[in-house]
């Protein structure tokens, strides 16, 4: 069986990050594995602007964003295959891929990084009810077909949920002749980012209606309609306050979820919350030598984030590759998420073992003004940050230093959102 | 007088395709009409998928006789016409120990229907066997001949079969009106081309098979006098699928005992390995309302539990409903049509329908054959290959199959791991697909959790390039459900 | 007097910012910050957006190359841009930062390409 010392997952953003840090850290053997016809993921089809604002100070587009990183894979020569299904991956990091020119092949791994990115929540998953006309596309397929593809998927539109891709298709769509009505959000806040509201939104007069769903898809054929309704504080729809609405096209922004089938296979242990594999600070997942970073991991709003993660997944790899498995796993503390957080990532931290600062990203569950960011070593408050405003669709973090657990036993750390006043000196 | 054909088929459903494949067995010019443009697009495509034992009928109705051949038959051809066929067998749970003697009767009823293997088990025995099963089972009738089957592909491997036997499918083509003839039938038809415009088209027959599903009552009154009329109510029932992931939680089709509470809803595996949980039974008056709604979702999630308490709801892929041909007297109609002679029905096919296909085709068959008088044929094709599925190969074979054809290396549904070379199969099959939903119901394209969100644009450049269509033609089924709409 | 209402993206904050104008002078509240204040005298005063499109690639390995403005242009001229960006087509090699279209509705702005896209040859010439 062939083998190779780093076998990558994915070629977007996280895999192409965590290749680059791994070849920077002295690794030379590394094959990238991706599906699609060139490198770069889900960046090829983001044509907008906004991404690499942390990463380069300057805001390039998705295309221009994933070149750069494309040329450092390039300028090393680290190997890559395209057109390249991942099929399996088991605990002995033997991964199977299948594509055109070999069939079927296995290949051992000395480490493995997850970089499969995520994908949307489609329509059957929402329970819409109504009919199933053509017409219905997540806001990822309908950006592919118009940014790849260069066709219109339609000129009336109904958004469905205000995630950034679903915002960002807002205006797209617009700018291309389309007529946006409404872009609805179940939630009685939006999922996506200000700056996107903002920009896709009011500046071309769309309205956004929180607390709204769609109660029925009209059109046998394709879509004709889209009925809306008010939902009360229970979710369910307000009876009274239809409103119909007349369009060709129902756009889907309703959530992203890590592509985690080749994690279960592998017999990884996956977070209920973020769907994602467990990882300790080392960003290693339950079975030793396979990490993840990125959207597979947990979903991310920012890119930069994601490239962030992936180049610690890729250093933390190179580090097993040298050492081999020799990190003890039984010293772990549980980070354990509360009181309005929702979930770590990572979820455990081993202070012997840990760089000398990790930074653990997570999100809250609700809107939350004017709280405190607690972190707790058993019941020692050891980090205490003001927060004026929360929301779920931002991604937080908090950095814990190696040296704040000198001389210290802690059996539990807690991230949790509290009043104002409570922890503070 | 000119005939175009001998007999024709009004409906490409599964009742349809099995008349058809039968009768292709004899010196018949065969055609067979359907409105949709595919095989297997109306009542045949969103049902439970369940190849019914044959316990639940009255002893002596058309739905007992034709059930416990029917199933017995698809059994046969699964293996004969390559479809995927599970013989899973079946529990029919009641929740009270006072029930034990409706179980023993249908027990009874289903010896006398001539179901093999039945047994009533205790509460202990059923989830010893099906520990999904709630605490609160009280019996359980253990059918060990119950089965599931892919409807599409059952349909599929009938019609292609029929196909290559010398009948001649029609599709987008409605039967508006028929005029009895002096030795046959005029059939008034509409035929929809691909930019959706309507052609009008009339086809002299000598027979005709009416298996119109929903709307067989409308083509048999068209020839049939008060006397004979009847009426067919569509009942729509709702289903929820599950992802494969829940595909395990049971294994055999369980059924509840019907209690005051209405009939019962089922849990079932199906036959592709994902969980499927339904139907309601709500009668309507649109024919073509298939639309789900929220209350009749959240009614057959709810009433499931009762049976299977920890459904896992979460992994819910879609949801979609069907039409069943109700028919007030609660039996098929099978016969030729007292006041139209040549006019035979195939109608108020509902459960166990797909099960009876095959009984109903041989049936049918015989009756019109008699009336016909014709031969059978010399050369009789009764086999069938199905589709090849790459990814369930093992590694060897799979290689083999990609260095003699790189395209099924090249996987274009990762979520079912279908391959190019698999979509241009169901392409250029006899009936190849023509639209999106045609390749999804043969290879599973676009099945899976994604539910096709990122294999669409990837079948849309396929189907455009090999049908020799504009990206603006591809369809997701009908003309006029076009995707791309600029 | 003039008074407009908006809301700050300068962070997740989301300030509602109340800015009035009045003849030369500018004053902005609602802001937590000094951010804020120079975002809100800037979105009345002279609000600009950068505008990303794609646009056809004859003889490319791939049929679309994704665009955009080189710099910010006046919020006000975004549907001009596109109506002239709409009617460019590019031939392939085409790499990250060519100028496909100059000068953009009169904007002084360039369109580049944000994507390489390598060419190939047709077919027939094989």
């Amino acid at each position: 069986m062939e083998y190779h010392e780093l076998i990558v997952i994915g070629g977007g953003p996280a895999g192409l990050a965590a290749a680059e840090s791994a070849y920077e850290q002295g690794v030379r053997d590394i094959l990238l594995l991706e599906r699609d016809v060139r490198l770069g993921g889900i960046l090829n089809q983001c044509i907008h602007n906004g991404f690499g604002l942390h990463t380069f100070h300057e805001e390039l587009t998705g295309p221009e964003y994933a070149a750069r990183f494309e040329k450092k894979i390039l300028d090393h020569t680290i190997s890559y295959k395209l057109n390249c299904i991942v099929a399996d991956i088991n605990a002995q990091r033997e991964v199977t891929y299948i594509n055109e020119e070999e069939g079927t092949v296995t290949v051992k791994a000395g480490a493995v990084i997850l970089a499969m990115g995520c994908r949307e929540r489609p329509r059957g998953a929402l329970n819409l009810p109504g009919y199933r006309p053509a017409g219905i596309f997540t806001a990822g397929t309908a950006q592919r077909l118009m940014n790849i593809e260069g066709y219109m998927v339609g000129k009336e539109v109904v958004i469905l949920g205000s995630g950034d891709i679903g915002l960002i298709m807002a205006r797209r769509m617009t700018l291309e002749g389309a007529n946006v009505k409404v872009v609805a959000e179940l939630m009685p806040y939006s999922g996506g980012l200000k700056r996107n509201i903002v920009q896709c939104l009011n500046d071309y007069d769309i309205p956004l209606k929180l607390s709204h769903t769609v109660v029925k898809i009209h059109g046998k054929d394709r879509v004709t309609g889209i009925t809306l309704a008010e939902v009360g504080p229970d979710r369910r729809p307000v009876p009274g306050s239809e409103e119909y609405y007349s369009c060709d096209t129902l756009l889907l922004s309703c959530g992203l979820i890590p592509e985690n089938e080749l994690s279960k296979s592998a017999g990884i242990t996956l977070s209920r919350i973020t769907n994602g594999p467990e990882v300790s600070d080392n960003l290693e997942t339950s079975v030793p030598g396979i990490f993840a970073c990125g959207n597979v991991l947990h979903v991310h709003d920012l890119v930069d984030f994601v490239s962030e993660e992936a180049a610690r997944a890729g250093a933390n790899a190179a580090d097993f590759i040298r050492r081999g498995n020799t990190r003890s796993r039984d010293k772990a503390i549980a980070i354990k998420a509360s009181g309005g957080v929702r979930y770590t990532v990572p979820q455990t931290l081993d202070p012997a073992q840990m760089a000398d600062e990790v930074v653990v990203r997570f999100r809250v569950s609700d809107v939350y003004q004017n709280k405190r960011l607690n972190v707790y070593y058993d019941n020692e408050l050891v980090h205490s940050a003001k927060k004026r405003i929360v929301a779920p669709g931002e991604m937080e973090q908090v950095v814990l230093k190696k040296e704040s657990f000198r001389d210290k036993h802690v059996s539990e750390i807690r991230i949790q959102l509290e009043e104002a006043g409570k922890g503070e000196a | 007088m000119e005939y175009d054909v001998d007999v024709t088929i009004i409906g490409a459903g599964v009742t349809g395709a099995a008349i058809a494949r039968e009768l292709s067995k004899y010196e018949l010019r065969v055609m067979v009409l359907e409105k949709e443009e595919d095989v297997c697009s109306g009542t045949s495509k969103a049902n439970s998928a369940i190849v019914h034992a044959g316990y639940d009928a009255m002893p002596g109705t058309w739905k007992a006789k034709m059930n416990v051949l029917g199933a017995k038959r698809i059994r046969e051809l699964s293996k004969t016409l390559d479809f995927p066929y599970l013989q899973n067998g079946s529990m029919v749970v009641s929740f009270s120990p006072e029930d034990h003697e409706k179980l023993e009767a249908l027990l009874e009823r289903g010896r006398e229907n001539g179901v093999e293997g039945l047994e009533i088990l205790s509460g202990e025995q059923a989830r010893a066997l099906e520990p999904a099963l709630g605490s609160n089972v009280a019996e359980a009738l253990l059918v060990p001949t119950g089965g599931i089957v892919c409807p599409f592909q059952l349909t599929l491997a009938l019609a292609e079969n029929a196909a290559e036997n010398g009948v001649v499918f029609r599709f987008l083509t409605k039967v508006t009106k028929i005029d009895k003839d002096v030795e046959g039938f005029l059939l008034h038809t509409e035929v929809t081309d691909s930019n959706g415009t309507i052609t009008k088209r009339n086809i002299k027959t000598h027979y005709v098979v009416n298996a119109a599903g929903v709307y067989a009552d409308q083509l048999h009154n068209d020839v049939s006098g008060e006397a004979h009329k009847i009426t067919l109510v569509p009942r729509r029932g709702e289903y929820v699928l599950m992802d494969k992931e829940a595909g395990t939680l049971v294994k055999h089709t369980i059924f509840q005992l019907p209690t005051e509470l209405g009939k019962g809803v089922l849990v079932t595996p199906t036959v592709h390995g994902n969980l499927l949980v339904g139907p309601n039974a709500v009668d309507l008056s649109d024919k073509t309302d298939t639309g789900t709604t929220p209350e009749g979702i959240d009614d057959i999630k709810k009433r499931a539990l009762l049976s299977v308490p920890e459904i896992p709801y979460a992994l819910t892929i879609t949801s979609f409903s069907g039409l069943r041909a109700h028919e007030l007297q609660d039996d098929f109609i099978l016969s030729e049509c007292p006041d139209a002679p040549g006019f035979f029905d195939a109608a108020g096919i509902e459960s166990p329908g797909l099960s009876s296909a095959p009984a109903i085709g041989e049936y049918i068959t015989s009756l019109l054959v008699k009336k016909a008088d014709c031969p059978k044929k010399k050369e009789f094709k009764a086999e069938r290959k199905g589709f090849i599925e790459v990814s369930k190969l093992p590694m060897e074979k799979r290689n083999e199959l990609i260095k003699k054809n790189p395209k099924y290396g090249v996987i274009v549904c990762r979520c079912e791991n279908v391959s190019e070379g698999e979509i241009l199969d169901a392409i250029h099959r006899p009936l190849g697909a023509v639209s999106l939903d045609g390749i999804k119901r043969r290879v599973r394209q676009g099945m899976g959790r994604c539910q096709a969100g990122f294999c669409t644009p990837r079948t849309m450049e396929i189907l455009s390039k090999e049908l020799h269509i504009p990206m603006e033609a591809v369809t997701k089924n009908r003309p006029g459900s076009e995707i791309i709409k600029g | 007097m003039e008074k407009r209402e908006l809301t700050c993206i300068q962070c997740p904050m989301g300030c509602a910012l109340s800015v009035t104008i009045d003849e030369n002078k500018i004053e902005v509240t609602g802001n937590s910050c000094p951010r804020g204040a120079k975002y809100g005298a800037k979105e009345v005063t002279d609000p600009t957006r950068i505008v990303t499109s794609t646009v056809p690639v004859h003889h490319g390995e791939i049929s679309r190359v994704s665009v955009k403005t080189e710099k910010d242009i006046p919020k006000d001229r975004i549907f001009a841009v596109m109506d002239e960006i709409r009617d460019v087509t590019v031939d392939a090699p085409i790499h990250i930062g060519d100028v496909v279209l100059s000068n953009v509705a009169g904007t002084g702005v360039n369109i580049v390409a944000t994507k390489d896209v390598a060419g190939i040859i047709p077919e027939q010439n094989l």
